[in-house]
């Protein structure tokens, strides 16, 4: 992954973004991402995000797990070692309701985490590039990306107009490294990556 | 969409105070990065002590075997199961908080969500502590897992109702901490990104897997805690039915009823609810959390304490009342073991009626409701009578059984059988310190989120809405953004 050049500017307060997210999409910069210390209902359609499909990928974890409860089950008690309870059916199923159900609900709900936790690069020992350390408190920051054609300046005095009270210029890597959230050095810089602005 | 944002000006706020979002992380935050308090220190080294004095009775458990408890001939289920069974109860609160409360779209869940959720991962690692020592030889406790195995493999009976228990417990554990820790991410984020000391920076940083806040991160995530609060939901009903099944299941007079499901579910969110109250009056206090755990949150969970307590009364009622209409010898013997005061346990019956049906009773009323005093003496009263419940169900049923000869054998429990159920009180408190020392108490961004419809300032500021004519402020609502 490579280092790019971003605009940032944070906004206080939330009636302030909304109309600003429009106005940037449609003076057609490149909207990088917004970073919002709470789930903000309706801001991932204003960006354009489509909507996520986790919940599919649940559903079929939990059929997984139904499968795997009925076929497990099924397997040992009729062929692997059919145990005689009571004279009973081998193929007992009311009674393995509670378990098939309990199995379901386990493998959709590991599952999931698992998901989500991959697709949005989640993990104990991650470092991630923090665009500003109160988009976590009561900051909405909004990151636009640049590239070589665009006039940062003309990027800064935009957000401004829109609202945002505190602007500034960042060069960052938006994957993630192995580090350590109390060192202010980042890998890349230690590397000296080249970019492409300087 | 904007109708939905709107909440009405007779629900009183459910954050009070002029707070910003800003104020709300320094409120909830203030306890993380203080040094703990004196009260802290106290109660963290009482309940290190309970621990260590239930560690020694488990320690003399393993070692000299179960044959120190006065579990006797007829009754082999004592205070261990009935301590399993009022855990696992507690825990149930907190999913219903969590889960059930979050898809019926109740606001003032998100003030004491967090601290129920922990609740409940504490209270379910206690109830899993009786089940596993009661086995005995707990060095063989594996074996409760369906894995193959060199004894044939021998698998599991999958038709018994204590391995269904072995599952739902411990799929709930992991669901629950699962949903639990993934609410916890943005807030852990926050303490992250306020830090000032080098090594909380760091251990914040970890906890909190990198989280930034990202949209699309945010989208995932409500779409993960709705299904995750989906599957939960009939997960905590199907629970604490299946703890009932290892009763109703089974043959034993007063035990073999059909309504012991529901019965159960009941009695479960009532003493979960009549804990959540216990700590979080403490909570509030200790951390000064007043603003965001209101009389509003106390008074309605005291509604919730006098419906459920309401509903296990029906249950108790319904039950002696079978038990004449049934017309089963048996099953009249087992109840005449309870409500007749000639017998020698009839106390814990009348015990456990007048805690659990007649006390709540008095949360009718609002002036009780919200009387800070009462609703603390009142939760605690509430899991008494809730222990004796289970230990009604359980004791009263099987210290007589069909052979007079064995009914001399009155059952009272050692002292490592309390010290047991001591220990899992330690065990629980230090973790809900620790919990309250190292972790945010209340969900910060969750808070935040409904700030600005339920918040004071915010609330005020819409005062004028209600005159206003429903088309009128649909359509200003339509195009507010």
């Amino acid at each position: 992954m490579s280092v790019k050049k971003f605009v940032v500017g944070c906004f206080d307060d939330e009636a302030v973004l909304f109309p600003a997210v429009k106005k940037v999409r449609k003076a057609g910069y490149k909207l990088h991402d917004i970073y919002t210390p709470f789930p903000m209902h309706g801001l991932d359609h204003a960006m354009g995000l489509r909507d996520t499909s986790l919940h599919t990928a649940g559903f079929i974890y939990a059929i997984t797990g139904t499968t795997t409860a009925l076929g497990g089950i099924s397997w040992v008690f009729t062929k692997d070692w059919p145990l005689n309870i009571g004279g009973k059916p081998h193929f007992a199923l009311p009674a393995w309701i509670p378990i098939t159900f309990e199995l379901t609900v386990l493998f959709s709900a590991v599952g999931m985490v698992l998901t989500f936790c991959y697709l949005c690069q989640l993990a104990p020992f991650l470092k991630k590039h923090h665009f500003h350390p109160r988009a976590t408190d009561d900051q909405f920051v909004m990151v636009i990306e640049c590239n070589e054609k665009t006039n940062e300046d003309e990027v800064k005095s935009f957000l401004a107009q829109a609202g945002a009270k505190e602007i500034n210029v960042q060069n960052a890597e938006t994957g993630w490294w192995l580090g350590r959230y109390d060192k202010d050095t980042m890998p890349f810089q230690v590397r000296k990556e080249k970019t492409a602005f300087e | 969409m904007g109708l939905l944002r709107y909440e009405s000006q007779t629900r009183n706020p459910l954050v009070t105070g002029h707070k910003t979002y800003h104020q709300v992380t320094e409120d909830i935050v203030r306890p993380i990065e203080a040094k703990p308090s004196k009260l802290w220190k106290i109660g963290f080294t009482i309940s290190l002590f309970l621990l260590s004095f239930g560690a020694y009775s488990v320690y003399r458990d393993v070692v000299y075997g179960i044959g120190q408890w006065n579990l006797n001939k007829t009754v082999g289920w004592g205070w261990d199961i009935t301590n399993f069974v009022w855990w696992v109860g507690i825990g149930h609160a907190g999913t219903l908080i969590s889960a059930i409360l979050l898809l019926f779209r109740q606001g003032w869940r998100t003030g004491v969500n967090r601290a129920a959720e922990a609740m409940t991962i504490f209270a379910v690692m206690c109830a899993g502590q009786f089940p596993i020592f009661h086995m005995g030889r707990v060095w063989n406790a594996f074996f409760v897992l369906p894995y193959p195995n060199t004894r044939g493999p021998l698998w599991v009976n999958f038709n018994s109702p204590l391995l269904w228990d072995v599952f739902a417990i411990s799929t709930y554990f992991t669901v629950s901490l699962l949903f639990w820790y993934c609410g916890l991410l943005p807030d852990l984020a926050t303490v992250r990104d306020r830090a000032k000391e080098k090594w909380r920076k760091r251990m914040y940083g970890v906890l909190s897997f990198g989280w930034t806040g990202s949209t699309k991160h945010w989208q995932r995530h409500e779409s993960l805690s709705l299904v995750l609060a989906g599957l939960s939901t009939p997960l905590v009903l199907s629970v604490h039915t299946i703890v009932s099944f290892d009763f109703a299941t089974s043959v034993i007079p007063g035990w073999h009823t059909t309504i012991f499901p529901p019965y159960f579910v009941a009695g479960a969110i009532f003493s979960g609810f009549a804990m959540v109250q216990t700590l979080l009056l403490i909570v509030r206090k200790v951390l000064s959390l007043e603003d965001y755990i209101t009389l509003e949150h106390i008074e309605v969970m005291n509604k919730v304490i006098v419906l459920t307590g309401s509903i296990v009364g029906i249950a108790y009622i319904t039950e002696l009342f079978i038990s004449w209409y049934g017309q089963n010898p048996y099953e009249a013997a087992a109840f005449r073991n309870r409500w007749d005061i000639t017998t020698p346990l009839a106390w814990s019956y009348y015990l456990m009626m007048s805690c659990n049906v007649l006390s709540p009773q008095i949360f009718w009323f609002r002036k009780m409701r919200r009387n800070i005093t009462v609703t603390f003496f009142m939760s605690i009263i509430v899991n008494v009578g809730m222990w004796f419940e289970r230990f009604v169900i359980i004791v009263t049923s099987i210290y007589r059984d069909y052979l007079p000869s064995s009914w001399s054998t009155y059952y009272r429990p050692t002292i490592w059988e309390v010290g047991f159920y001591m220990g899992t009180f330690g065990l629980f408190f230090t973790c809900f310190f620790l919990f309250s020392k190292f972790f945010p108490v209340i969900a910060i961004a969750e808070i935040k989120h409904i700030l600005k419809k339920s918040g004071e300032s915010y609330k005020e500021g819409v005062g004028g809405i209600e005159t206003q004519a429903p088309e009128e402020f649909a359509h200003e609502q339509a195009h507010a953004h």
